[in-house]
């Protein structure tokens, strides 16, 4: 079989650096299931990109589709054949519409049944007459955002500037606004020229002379080998942030690292303020001594290469330097506003139109903030700093800083609640309490950071429900997902027991009595609840618990998920051990059975008919007991499968079902209650025993 | 390079490419984008080539003439081409040629920047241009204007003249650079930007500007009913301006600023709507023009 590689390079103005990994894996996702779908046979697909182009090269493309070898399948015999053995009319449709004639036609049985076939050979299409249709795959591309230009209707990320299609050294015809195929590339913006390729392998080296680094691989690691050797040369260490190394690398074709500094005065903001200016806004990757240090330097990715770095560099130094002088302006500005006066203009920001200002969230916030302290029985200066920290945490929002820079929020009003005269601890509180800020960030490690983050989340959240943003399938514009998840994450590291639906119902207490949103209150409780439900499934899942586990201790109500992870761990730990299956099992049987119970009673001790009924039951009563001073989860499960012997014996003995109504009865309320001090752990009906 | 050849350097390149030279547009705007040189001629099929320098008010920029990046009124260079032309990106770095900066000795980026102006109901996509890491110009496809369609597209392309100046002459300070020979921008505008912040920050009348934006919105109204799009437009370019007064006054509140900015919005949308009809209705004759011309 002949074969020759394919390329396809649509060449862009340039595009967003955040789309641009994402789209190139389209293209080659999209190329990959159109040959597959096309049976034309290749080696290995290599996609390519830059700012200014998506590619795909495909090597060892078969110049035909496959052949294809099948029978078909037509009516009946019964159907093929009329009574006198004829070929019927529908035997003669079928083969004609197959393209072959009844002298084709053999039987074969399926099911007990013969039908018609006939043998089918269809001979695999020239690739190269298929391959225009690689217009639809470019046109269909998809991306978060679309545009268009000119007098054209198609929406595409960017405008179309040129495209290149080969396969082997033939010109794949087709053209897509007004943009007609080519052996023509384009080398980089400034560096190089416009080429022409003749053989599709020759496409990596062939650009790379005219300054592009094709391979988006290729290109970070040299970006990187650079970053190292200027950290080497200066005794620098350059942290690097892989987001920013992702964007950069979509900003340039042919990167050159170069470095620049600012003034030592500047040192004097605060470090997040500086990183902030130059990563946010630069791109910049800052510098740290090897002590750690920020340094008075920068170090930026240049598209293009070695020749007049130093003009470049001295451009940057002069635009980060107005930035930072702006900063400095911002940060002294900010020194001379009480934080009073910031609160009180936080009465007239709206935070939501149906959710009221900032300054009402503020207030709920803290007091539920307060309302939860005192039911952790936080000692009396947590409770203090606590409150504090809920009133003034909002007052950063006002600073000329944060307008500036608003993902600084809580770290300058960290550093602006000290420099104002605040508590450390309450200063701490406000910059921790907008934690876990992104799904690798930290949990906060004070109490009051961590209840103040618990008591803010949980009031957007609930908030937010109660007048309708609910998050479904990929919409969540307010991320309240992640929120619910720190909250959850946030408990978990403090192990502190709060039952999470009173956690949800009190924050919905005070946001209904705000009179937020039209709905009621228990169909927000079951929202929330079944909300934060599937974000525990999800977080414990996470962290590798196994599925029948979750199931299991995510019971009819979610209570405190600490101790729902520390049951679910208790499972875990005990999966492997002796006994284990047979005590889930005698567990199991009491729940089932239990489901049959009417109604809840008493247990009546003279209805017993035998000792094992009696013995169950003063088991019953003693591990209910012991259960309620249980001091871990442990030695609660050890309590339950304690239970195994009189459980089995019962049941040896016992017919729960029993003719007599009183009887049963009797027995079926002894199940319910032993099933509700099993539930109390989990169900163990879940579980699944091997 | 002082500024005034700037933008000669500018006017000669991009009347080259067949712009029509315009002359800033005589009512106070916060952008180029707002001159009906650009608001009302991206609107509809019309054929627009043109380039000008608007003055821009932005009250709340203001700074007394003491902060050395930050005025009250500075200079965009402003060109807007309909339909965007294919080698659009290739005309615009032939004008920083034309200013002297060679591409091989800097660093020159896009880098995306999508624009919208909610209260003109405009939004379109582009980019920012990076010279070694400042942003001189803003380039924009054009998506929606006024809340219309753009049909063809248009490309804006706004250089901000101080910034890109500043660049050029190598000043830290914007009240330095050469306007021409002997004059400096201190010694043209800093009389005027002490005076106009301290107008907006402390001696503005903020009823009468109450009063006046109620006045200028019923008079859009009532122009756009009679079908004079150019005096209406006037009223809501009067309308966003005394806006931008009362917010950089502080005097609007978070609620009512919404209230306020949906208000010029429904203006623009109606003027943009009235400018269409108004054009529909006389045949769109600079597409007829235009037709006619290529047949010849």
């Amino acid at each position: 079989m002949n074969k020759k590689d394919l390329l396809l390079e649509i060449g862009l103005e340039e595009m967003p650096a955040r789309f641009v990994t994402n789209s190139m894996k389209q293209l080659s996702d999209k190329v990959r299931s159109w040959m597959t779908d096309k049976k034309i046979s290749f080696d290995e697909i290599r996609a390519y990109s830059s700012p200014r182009r998506l590619a795909v090269l495909v090597t060892g493309v078969s110049t035909a589709q496959d052949d294809i070898n099948e029978e078909a399948k037509g009516p009946a015999k019964k159907i093929a054949l009329n009574e006198n053995g004829e070929w019927s009319k529908a035997a003669i449709g079928f083969t004609r519409g197959q393209g072959s004639s009844i002298e084709d036609i053999f039987f074969k049985e399926i099911n007990g049944v013969e039908y018609a076939h006939v043998n089918k050979f269809i001979k695999g299409q020239e690739t190269s007459a298929l391959l225009p249709e690689l217009e639809q795959i470019v046109a269909s591309l998809t991306f978060p955002k679309n545009m268009r230009w000119g007098t054209q209707d198609l929406r595409f990320v960017r405008p179309i500037k040129w495209l290149l299609a080969l396969f082997g050294s033939e010109l794949i015809p087709f053209s897509i606004t007004g943009v007609q195929t080519s052996n023509r590339t384009r080398g980089h913006r400034f560096l190089g020229e416009e080429i022409e390729l003749n053989n599709p392998a020759d496409y990596e080296k062939a650009l790379l002379a005219q300054y592009v680094i094709t391979n988006p691989q290729e290109r970070k690691n040299a970006i990187s080998s650079q970053l190292e050797k200027i950290e080497e040369a200066n005794g620098w260490v350059i942290p690097v942030d892989e987001d920013l190394l992702e964007e950069v690398n979509n900003l340039v074709e042919y990167p050159t690292a170069l470095y620049g500094q600012f003034e030592e005065a500047f040192l004097e903001l605060p470090e997040e303020v500086l990183i902030t200016s130059m990563k946010e806004h630069q791109r910049y990757f800052p510098v740290k001594s090897k002590e750690g240090r920020l340094l008075p330097y920068f170090v930026t990715v240049r598209n293009g290469g070695h020749e007049h770095l130093e003009k470049v560099a001295k451009g940057n130094e002069k635009v980060l330097r107005a930035r930072l002088a702006d900063a400095a302006f911002f940060y002294k500005e900010d020194q001379k506003t009480a934080i009073n006066a910031s609160l009180a203009k936080l009465q007239s920001i709206v935070y939501h139109e149906e959710i009221g200002t900032l300054a009402q969230k503020v207030d709920r916030v803290r007091q539920l903030a307060n309302q939860l302290s005192s039911k952790l029985c936080f000692n009396e200066e947590d409770q203090e700093i606590t409150d504090r920290a809920a009133e003034i945490s909002k007052f950063d929002l006002v600073s000329h800083m944060v307008y500036e820079f608003p993902e600084l929020q809580g770290f300058m009003g960290e550093k602006y609640a000290i420099q104002k005269g605040e508590k450390e601890a309450v200063a701490r509180a406000i910059n921790e309490h907008y934690m876990p800020r992104n799904a690798e960030d930290h949990t906060p490690s004070s109490n009051a950071g961590a209840l103040l983050s618990i008591a803010e989340k949980m009031d957007t959240i609930v908030a937010s429900f109660a007048i309708g943003i609910i998050p479904s399938g990929s919409q969540d514009p307010y991320a309240l997902r992640r929120q619910a998840t720190g909250v959850i994450q946030t408990l978990l590291a403090k192990q502190w027991d709060l039952k999470l639906e009173n956690l949800i119902g009190l924050a919905l207490d005070a946001v209904l009595n705000a009179k937020i949103g039209k709905k009621g209150k228990a169909d927000l409780m079951d929202e929330l609840t079944s909300f934060f439900k599937l974000r525990v499934k999800y977080l414990l899942q996470g962290k590798g618990v196994r599925y029948d586990f979750i199931d299991a201790v995510l019971g009819r109500e979610i209570g405190s998920v600490s101790s729902l992870v520390r049951r679910a761990e208790v499972l875990e730990a005990n999966k492997d051990a002796e006994g284990f299956k047979e005590s889930i099992e005698a567990l199991s049987r009491v729940i089932n059975i239990s489901s049959k119970a009417e109604e809840k009673g008493e247990v009546d001790s003279s209805l017993f008919e035998n000792e094992y009924e009696k013995a169950l039951f003063n088991k019953y009563l003693s591990v209910k007991k012991e259960m309620e001073n249980a001091v871990s989860e442990e030695s609660a499960f050890k309590l339950l499968i304690s239970m195994k012997p009189e459980i089995d014996q019962y049941f040896e003995h016992t017919m729960v079902m029993a003719e007599n109504k009183d009887i049963r009865s009797n027995r079926l309320t002894q199940m319910a209650l032993l099933a509700g001090v099993i539930l109390q752990f989990a169900n163990m009906n879940e579980i699944i025993v091997k | 390079m002082n500024i005034q050849n700037m933008i000669l350097t500018l006017q000669k390149h991009w009347s080259e490419q067949g712009c029509i030279l315009m002359q800033a547009y005589d009512v106070e705007k916060g952008a180029g984008t707002m001159s009906p040189y650009t608001f009302l001629r991206a609107i509809g099929p019309e054929p627009w080539n043109v380039a000008y320098v608007e003055p821009s008010r932005r009250p709340a920029d203001g700074r007394y003439g003491e902060n050395p990046n930050r005025l009250y009124q500075h200079h965009q260079f402003q060109v807007i081409m309909k339909p965007s032309p294919d080698n659009i990106q290739e005309l615009y770095l032939d004008s920083l040629k034309a200013l002297g900066i060679d591409p091989l000795e800097h660093d020159i980026r896009f880098v995306e920047d999508n624009w919208e102006n909610p209260s003109l109901g405009c939004a379109g996509l582009g980019w920012e241009v990076w010279l070694d890491g400042m942003e001189i110009t803003q380039f924009t496809y054009f998506q929606q204007v006024g809340g219309l369609e753009c049909k063809p597209v248009s490309v804006e392309i706004t250089y901000g003249i101080e910034r890109l100046a500043s660049y050029i002459q190598d000043k830290e300070n914007v009240f330095d650079l050469e306007w021409t020979e002997g004059f400096t921008v201190r010694d043209i505008f800093l009389q005027p930007e002490f005076e106009h912040s301290k107008y907006t920050f402390e001696t503005s009348d903020q009823e009468m500007l109450f009063n006046l934006f109620n006045i200028y919105e019923k008079e859009a109204h009532r122009q756009m009913d009679e079908g004079l799009v150019h005096p209406a437009y006037d009223y809501v370019l009067k309308c966003s301006h005394t806006f931008n007064l009362l917010d950089a006054r502080g005097a609007i509140s978070v609620t009512e600023r919404t209230g306020y900015i949906a208000r010029c919005r429904s203006l623009a949308r109606k003027v943009a709507k009235t400018f269409y009809e108004e054009r529909e209705k006389l045949g769109f004759p600079i597409l007829k023009e235009k037709e006619e011309g290529s047949h010849e």
